[in-house]
């Protein structure tokens, strides 16, 4: 019996099985219910429009955290559940620093120039975030989650404090061109600070070693301290990046709104991002992780919001359906599960195999 | 063998245990010479248990989980649920008090097994399946009724405002009336379950079987203990426990509400993390566990009584919470201190009592 061991029914085998699947399912779920209508794209005023370009639109800032939380991931075995809160707080930094600009000099616009040092400015905010939960994660030892938790919950308060309680309104032209459309680009921006993003990573990830010694730190500490990887600075690293990946992400959301709201602003991200994750076919438990499949999942998620708002499901269902589906996924990975289904398809194929056997003794 | 003996209370988690005293007695002496009129009075005192019941109850249940190694984050959310469920069968034509009793145990029974039994018997990471529970929770929440509702049963009324008056304790107020002091049977709930938790996981075969899971499972399974079945039960009494402190929670408001006990989770957490429970599991102190939730009242309170803006309740919560996650990690460091081959940072001794 040669094959029958090799056959082992594992979803970690096949990464991009799984999302790519769900995204198949409801894609084919959307033809059905709204016809082909489903790939229309129209030029409006010069910019694209349809429902694939809206799916684009709207999973900007989860692509982009998801991206982050997946290293995190693979290399803290953990997840950051303040994802959505430090967009918060570095969305109300952007807010603050450009209020405060024209508070200073009255009668001058917003510039280019402005917004890029305000962006600047709220990314290193979120990097400093990221350091905190980092410090807490690497140094102290802590759960991700648990230390995470600590501006989970004071977050919202502390952006609430810096946006100067007013959730000031940031109507200006050049916000709305980066959460809309720039003058004669036919695509919208944050679709392609998303494409931005991705390709950034992906050189990054080709060109470092950051994601192998993130997976080597993932999958044992231990081990990769002795071959002479720096752990905590690994897991440093990867919240770091985080935090800056949910600023940009803060950003996005901010210049699509239009005012910067600290209750609402992102909420419930961190639970799709999450999910993003392991519906991209990543071990919630960390190690080796694909950024592919995150991206993906990410994507899957968003059309799964789309859809079940095009069949009239309630938001409030949307969360009850999330929730069940992520149970489910996770059953369906838990390592007992995934051992019953092991057994279960060797011992299908083995009894093949050892029928005549049998038949012979 | 005395100092032997010394040595190893201070290294326990008693230490923070000490700790969360120390800032409790200090902040409640604080409010009684910074704010008076509040806080010399016995009432304020009891209002503290009065008033926040579910969350002391709440962090009973967090408690006993997180001694046996793991966390539950969807009990703020369950306890929405139970409230909220409890408020739309009161109103009903079936409405009656017993069978909302019921109901709310049944709900927190049900959230408590089936978490319980994912993350012990499949081998699930706790954080992942009670966060999907949370939004479980909430979701069923705003499915079954959206907007707030009163409970109007005559019946549960009268359960509500009953109360116990000490007629020879009590304070005088502004207009010089003399006021006896209200205890409410929330507040009597909150005691006995925290009694009984506490003599639970002190004296019983689980309490000890718990406190050994949680310490090292490996070993605990070497001793025979059923790892699995134990830490089956501690979730399913932390689900209990929500379901208690639902109910607890409607007797108090008296109605279901979306937003009813959101957050209550993450205080739940603080509060176990500052009454001294380790978040490695194993090390706990049911008392201790109140004590850190009336040190995190005690300080919300100086905070409203000084007119200071409400959000920095949240922000010292979290910095209290930072500073004794940091602290914790100390504590564990000192004891893994003993062996020499690891350097500091890789020790993760985790010995149970």
């Amino acid at each position: 019996m040669p094959e029958p061991t090799k056959r082992k029914f594992r979803l970690s085998s096949f990464p991009l099985f799984l999302p790519l699947v769900v995204l198949l399912l409801l894609v084919a779920v959307n033809i059905v219910s709204g016809g082909f209508g489903y790939f229309a794209i129209e030029l409006r005023n010069g910019v694209i429009y349809g429902p694939i370009p809206s799916v684009l639109y709207g999973a900007a800032e989860l692509v982009i955290i998801t991206i982050g939380m997946s290293l995190v991931n693979a290399s803290s075995r953990g997840q950051d559940i303040s994802v959505g809160v430090i967009g918060a707080v570095t969305s109300a930094v952007f807010a603050m620093v450009l209020r405060e600009y024209l508070a200073r000099s009255p009668g001058s616009a917003v510039s280019w120039g402005v917004v890029l040092a305000a962006f600047f400015i709220s990314c290193l905010t979120g990097a400093l975030l990221g350091a905190f939960n980092g410090t807490l994660v690497s140094v102290f030892k802590v759960q991700p989650m648990v230390a995470t938790l600590i501006l989970f919950t004071a977050g919202r308060s502390l952006a609430f404090l810096i946006d100067g309680k007013v959730s000031p309104n940031l109507q200006y032209p050049i916000i709305k061109q980066i959460g809309f459309s720039l003058p004669g680009i036919p695509i919208q921006t944050p679709i392609l600070i998303t494409i931005a993003c991705i390709i950034l990573f992906a050189v990054v990830f080709k060109l470092t070693n950051l994601k192998l010694y993130s997976q080597a730190v993932g999958i044992n500490e231990e081990a990769a301290r002795l071959n002479g990887i720096n752990p905590v600075a690994v897991k440093l690293t990867s919240f770091i990046i985080l935090g800056v990946c949910c600023s940009i992400a803060g950003f996005i959301a901010v210049s699509k709104s239009g005012r910067h709201d600290s209750v609402n602003i992102l909420k419930f991200i961190e639970l799709d991002a999450i999910l993003a994750v392991a519906l991209g076919g990543n071990a919630l438990g960390g190690g080796k992780f694909s950024v592919k499949g995150a991206v993906i999942g990410a994507y899957t998620i968003e059309i799964l919001n789309q859809t079940l708002l095009r069949l009239k499901v309630g938001g409030e269902a949307i969360k009850l359906m999330k929730a069940l589906f992520i149970i489910i996924l996770m059953v369906l990975a838990s390592p007992v599960v995934q051992a019953y289904l092991t057994k279960l398809f060797t011992r299908r194929t083995a009894e093949e195999t050892i029928v005549p056997t049998k038949e012979v003794l | 063998m005395e100092r032997r003996k010394r040595r190893e209370s201070i290294s326990n988690s008693n230490l923070l245990f000490l700790i969360s005293l120390v800032i409790f007695v200090a902040m409640y002496t604080v409010g009684f010479f910074r704010f008076p009129t509040s806080f010399r009075n016995l009432q304020t005192f009891v209002d503290f248990f009065n008033n926040n019941a579910p969350l002391i109850i709440l962090t009973c249940g967090m408690s006993v989980v997180m001694i046996g190694g793991g966390i539950d984050i969807s009990v703020g959310g369950v306890t929405g649920l139970v409230t909220m469920c409890c408020a739309v069968f009161l109103n009903g034509r079936a409405g009656s008090v017993a069978g909302s009793i019921f109901l709310a145990l049944g709900i927190g029974l049900a959230f408590g097994a089936l978490q319980g039994f994912l993350v012990s018997y499949l081998h699930i990471q706790p954080f992942i399946i009670t966060l999907a529970g949370m939004f479980l929770a909430n979701g069923l929440l705003t499915v079954i009724h959206k907007d707030p509702i009163n409970a109007a049963l005559p019946a549960f009324l009268k359960l509500r405002e009953a109360d116990i008056k000490i007629q020879w304790l009590g304070t005088v107020n502004r207009l010089g009336n003399f006021i006896p002091l209200r205890i409410s049977y929330c507040m009597i709930i909150a005691l006995v379950v925290v009694t009984v938790i506490a003599v639970l996981m002190k004296w019983s075969r689980f309490g000890r079987n718990l406190y050994a899971t949680g310490g090292n499972s490996q070993s605990a399974l070497m001793l025979g203990i059923n790892v699995k079945r134990t830490k089956f039960f501690s979730y399913v009494l932390c689900g209990l426990l929500s379901g208690v402190a639902g109910y607890v929670f409607i007797m108090q408001t008296g109605a279901g509400n979306v937003g009813n006990a959101s957050g209550f989770e993450m205080k739940a957490i603080a509060s176990s993390i500052i009454g001294g429970t380790l978040l490695t599991g194993g090390v706990g102190n049911m008392i201790g566990s109140p004590i850190g939730a009336l040190s995190l009242l005690v300080i919300n309170e100086i905070i409203r009584s000084a007119g200071i803006n409400s959000n920095y309740q949240a922000i010292i919560s979290g910095l209290l919470l930072c500073v004794f996650i940091v602290l914790q990690s100390l504590v564990v460091w000192i004891r893994g201190k003993g062996s020499p081959t690891l350097p500091p940072w890789l020790q993760f001794k985790r010995d149970s009592r």
